[in-house]
């Protein structure tokens, strides 16, 4: 068993786009989930009627279902009904689905944990509800959740491995490609661990360093 | 379409046990193997034996920051070709989820042990009881309400987890599923049906793990 070094370095090129992919791919449904949270967190806050109980089940239906299927059902299911969806887009779709879910419920206790007075008394000096919202709960919700946001986007990041299940060349899509064209397993796994290492390490020791500050960073604590 | 859509369920239902029994299966173990060495890995990390934390935290840093599927493949493909080990995809599955799962159990053990008040540690020991009896009879018994609920969550996820073991082959419900699929088209019924099924399993977990905590937060 020889470490072909020439061999692992010649694939550096094509890993270095597979670490932009995993980033594209994770900031992106990052940024969307981000996104159907603020207005679940917005639908919640407002008491939209019938709205509200979609969001629930929404919610409890993405996060007691493993991504793979949720992936696998936009990417293998639905062309069957005519929707065609490439890999990529199955994937930014997919975790957008998962990762809205998980934010919302996030921004909920976020919510949650604003006190009251604080909704009454901006109710009481004639603030409307999307004035209240924008400028009394968000700011203070946001603070609040920030690390439990922040473990997420991390979680989101490290599902994005999940997304080479459907064609899309990221970390070990490329990893597993290179296994099957050229059988030189030891040198891909070495060089996917070190990747996975250098990009999810630093993270999570990130996250450590953010959740001890922000626990005593809090708004009025 | 709905009632043939039925009869295929009806017919391929034995296929579709056995591929839920290996599912459920690899999710179990690994749920019992997790509790186990969670339990074992809160009690060691709070008897503050300097070294074995440091070791402790290096595994626990490790597992929880490289994805499952990273190690999963690491094991799968690794192991054959470092150690001449070659380990069938379902145990390889069992071990890496138990793996992962400990380093999520261990950190809520501890957690729960660590937010006992010191006099009970302090009084078991007085009273003479050594470790077994401490942790046995005193401490652990007393973090079993505070760990229950997070602990529960734990197995969702290893239950959801479990979904990856397709992908180093386990032939589990997905991958019959999938077989059912390249014989018969039906697509949105197959992945529909493997959607409602984790569904099926987990969300009693989390709504059980959502009451408990309501319920014990108080006391």
């Amino acid at each position: 068993m020889n470490f072909d070094v020439d061999f692992a370095l010649s694939t550096l090129p094509a890993f270095l786009v597979a670490v932009g992919v995993t980033l594209q791919v994770g900031l992106i449904a990052i940024a969307t989930s981000l996104c159907v949270a603020l207005i679940n967190a917005a639908i919640a806050v407002f008491e939209v009627p019938v709205l509200k109980r979609l969001v629930r089940l929404y919610v409890e239906l993405a996060r007691n279902t493993p991504l793979l299927i949720q992936l696998f059902f936009i990417y293998f299911a639905l062309p069957s009904i005519g929707i065609r969806i490439s890999g990529f887009a199955s994937a930014i779709i997919a975790m957008t689905f998962l990762g809205g879910a998980y934010l919302t419920e996030i921004l909920r206790a976020g919510v949650a944990a604003v006190p009251k007075s604080q909704i009454e008394s901006g109710l009481s000096i004639g603030l409307s509800r999307w004035q209240l919202l924008r400028h009394v709960i968000l700011p203070q919700a946001g603070i609040l959740s920030l690390p439990a946001l922040f473990a997420n986007f991390v979680f989101l990041l490290k599902e994005t491995t999940v997304v080479s299940a459907v064609a899309v060349p990221e970390i070990l899509y490329t990893t597993k490609n290179y296994i099957a064209l050229y059988y030189k397993t030891y040198e891909m796994l070495a060089v996917m661990t070190g990747l996975c290492v250098l990009l999810f390490v630093p993270l999570s020791l990130l996250l450590r360093v953010v959740e001890r500050r922000l626990q005593h960073g809090q708004f009025g604590s | 379409m709905a009632s043939s859509g039925l009869e295929l369920l009806w017919v391929s239902a034995p296929q579709l046990l056995t591929g839920i029994g290996r599912t459920l299966g690899i999710s179990l173990l690994a749920i019992v193997f997790s509790s186990i060495g969670g339990l074992a890995y809160g009690v060691l990390r709070n008897l503050g034996i300097r070294w074995l934390d440091t070791i402790l935290l290096i595994y626990l840093e490790a597992f929880r920051a490289i994805p499952v599927l990273v190690w999963l493949y690491l094991f799968f493909f690794g192991l054959p070709i470092f150690f001449g080990w070659s380990i069938p995809g379902f145990w390889c599955a069992v071990l890496v989820l138990s793996l992962w799962g400990i380093s999520e159990t261990g950190e809520v053990v501890r957690g729960a042990l660590r937010s006992i008040p010191r006099g009970q540690r302090e009084a078991g020991l007085a009273i003479g009881l050594g470790l077994p009896g401490l942790y046995g009879r005193v401490l652990l018994p007393q973090a079993l309400q505070r760990m229950t609920p997070p602990m529960i969550n734990v197995f969702t996820r290893l239950i959801k987890t479990s979904s990856l073991a397709v992908l180093i082959g386990v032939v589990e419900v997905i991958k019959i599923g999938q077989q059912i699929i390249e014989r018969t088209y039906e697509s949105v019924l197959i992945y529909g049906f493997l959607f409602l099924f984790f569904f099926l399993v987990c969300y009693p977990l989390s709504a059980a793990s959502r009451v408990l905590e309501r319920r014990w937060s108080h006391s």
